[in-house]
């Protein structure tokens, strides 16, 4: 929608959070941007609420949390229609609610979900989006919505506005906001909108939606990864590299010489044809560290790499570089892992025991 | 089957710099290559083709040497290719450019599929696919790891998100977004390579598509950058530890707890 002049602008305010509700499930990069929301209502000019925006069938119950996590205004769309992910369905609801309310800023998280139906809402209300951002604030003076992200694998930040625009969309990574301490006297209104017949009319079907239960599996969820490459030389060398992250409660990740050698799928796979990560802990098991890897990775807060070349350029970007045959060094991590956890465990069973 | 395959020239390499004074990315001198998920979005095109019969058009929105990437999406197996090229299309934003494609794509006229990669590598933003979809009022599927079934009425495909993936028929016309798990693209025959060098590279213009110029361009573009920089550089100080396993291990370790809850 486009902003003809001042009176104009005026009509549009709060800050919309598209929750992300999947399999039943609130995702947490939901919680993170409500509260994100809530900093950037507190900074806009005018007086604006935090509106959670919820699409899915069974909706119901996630609405109170919300609230919890400083929303003001939830509105639902409890509809069957809306049981699996129909971008066509989802976009149109949504931006039929978006043309009627008027929020001044919507954000969602930048998962394959958010970054499907995004594109697809902001064409239809005629607005710009910025995909994937890492900072969001609001400028001082204008009231405008600073929109920070990366591209060219990182290697620039941009900072973008949409000013003629609403409402100002976004985005934004997981991980880059903390979610709120919940408040669960938090409270507000709940507003309950439904799917048209005519919006339920479409071209695209879901017939079958499978959710991975191996929980290592989701790299973008996961705080630490493991990752293995060309040294782990197959499928076996990644059972050592699952064992350990499964140790760490972490994620197995692969580079992309891993993966187009048969090893490991490509769910697994990071870097620029695969997915970016930036978990707080990174490590890297014969992994050289081509540029396309480390594009994907290179954000993360603490890398460790384990290889026999000590030159390899992922030694270089190292925080903890291991120099050594990884079949040797990573069992003997796994065994200092367990022994320490097995440890703890008998030091808390002798207190909980004591006590008796 | 009426495919139209959408292509972006990028850079080789994502370690770019930016000119001081004008802010803006220094291309000269950068090697320029067809956006690696591109190439998995034409062999797509290509495969359909070659089972139901019709045509893929390599469609490209850029500067005049974007030519050499369609030239290359000749070789890999595109039928033809349009190079959407006017100065009130420059700096663009995703709306914009998809706004411009999907006007050319209605120009190219019963198109029954468009395929693009999942994103470009400079931009990395995925919005472009969708959004041609929103423009041209068609379905979409995005992150498309696996085409099960085709047939002129409909596909079937497998999407995948960070959870799982799902299964879905989509009608035609339609659009898709697509991985690199999708296709091994082929070698170009040679005979296609020396083809594709001597070919005639259609240039299209704004109004030739009869694009509103108020909806694209950097004018007509929503979103503006308004800053860029490079990121900080990374507290470079790296530990080496080049004992035995055993004691690098336990070294390791003890890092780590001193990171995070073990």
């Amino acid at each position: 929608m486009i902003l003809r002049d001042s009176e104009n602008s005026c009509t549009f305010k709060d800050v919309w959070v598209l929750a992300e509700f999947a399999g039943g499930k609130v995702h947490n990069v939901t919680y993170e941007l409500l509260g994100a929301a809530k900093k950037l209502s507190d900074k806009l000019l005018r007086k604006s609420r935090v509106v959670c925006l919820v699409l899915g069938e069974g909706t119901g119950t996630a609405a109170e949390k919300f609230f919890h996590y400083c929303a003001d205004v939830v509105i639902t769309v409890d509809d069957v229609s809306l049981k699996t992910f129909n971008d066509t369905v989802y976009a149109s609801v949504i931006s039929r609610l978006v043309k009627k309310y008027k929020p001044e800023i919507l954000i969602s998280g930048a998962t394959s979900r958010g970054r499907s139906i995004m594109p697809r809402v902001a064409v239809l209300v005629e607005t710009g989006l910025t995909a994937d951002c890492t900072g969001l604030d609001i400028e001082e003076g204008t009231g405008l919505l600073l929109q920070t992200r990366p591209a060219y694998g990182g290697n620039i930040i941009a900072t973008i506005k949409c000013e003629h625009h609403r409402p100002q969309m976004s985005t934004v990574r997981q991980g880059v906001f903390k979610a709120p301490v919940p408040d669960n006297s938090g409270t507000g209104e709940v507003i309950e909108e439904n799917v048209l017949e005519a919006e339920k009319k479409t071209r695209i079907s879901v017939i079958e939606e499978s959710f991975s239960e191996d929980k290592g599996i989701n790299l973008s969820d996961a705080d630490i990864i493991v990752t293995g490459g060309r040294g782990v030389k197959g499928p076996k060398g990644f059972n050592m590299i699952a064992e350990l992250a499964k140790v760490l409660k972490g994620a197995v990740g692969a580079s992309r010489a891993a993966v187009d050698s048969g090893w490991i799928s490509y769910t697994h796979q990071v870097g620029q044809t695969g997915r970016t990560v930036q978990p707080k802990i990174y490590i890297a098991c014969g992994v050289s560290g081509q540029i396309q890897h480390l594009t994907g990775m290179q954000s993360s807060d603490f890398i460790i790499a384990v290889n026999k070349d000590a030159e390899a350029p992922i030694m270089k970007l190292a925080d903890v570089a291991i120099v050594g045959d990884l079949f040797e060094v990573i069992p003997e991590i796994i065994k200092l892992l367990k022994s320490g956890i097995q440890a703890d465990f008998k030091k808390l069973k002798t207190t909980a025991e004591s006590r008796d | 089957m009426k495919i139209v395959v959408c292509i972006k020239q990028v850079p080789g390499t994502t370690n770019v710099s930016i000119d001081p004074e004008t802010k803006r990315l220094i291309r000269e001198g950068v090697e320029i290559v067809m956006n690696p998920f591109d190439a998995y979005a034409l062999e797509e095109g290509v495969l359909l083709c070659e089972k139901h019969g019709g045509e893929v058009t390599a469609l490209s929105m850029g500067p005049k040497r974007a030519e050499l990437t369609l030239r290359e999406a000749l070789a890999y197996g595109a039928d033809r290719v349009i190079l959407l090229n006017d100065r009130a299309l420059g700096g663009s934003d995703t709306f914009a450019t998809s706004y411009a494609l999907s006007q050319a794509i209605r120009k190219i006229g019963d198109v029954d599929l468009v395929i693009c990669g999942k994103q470009a590598i400079d931009g990395d933003t995925a919005q472009v696919g969708p959004g041609i979809a929103a423009h041209l009022g068609w379905p979409q599927a995005a992150y498309v790891s696996r085409l099960i079934k085709s047939d002129d009425s409909g596909l079937t495909v497998e999407r995948m998100h960070e959870a799982g993936n799902d299964i879905c028929i989509i009608k035609l016309p339609a659009v898709l977004t697509v991985l690199k798990d999708i296709n091994t693209p082929r070698m170009p025959a040679l005979k296609r390579r020396l083809a594709s060098g001597k070919a005639e590279i259609p240039v299209w213009s704004a109004s030739f598509i009869k694009a509103d110029t108020a909806k694209t361009g950097l004018d007509g573009s929503p979103t503006r950058v308004v800053t860029t920089r490079k990121p900080a550089a990374r507290d470079k100080h790296t530990v080496i530890l080049n004992g035995s396993a055993a004691g690098s291990a336990s070294e390791l370790v003890k890092i780590l707890k001193s990171r995070i809850k073990l």
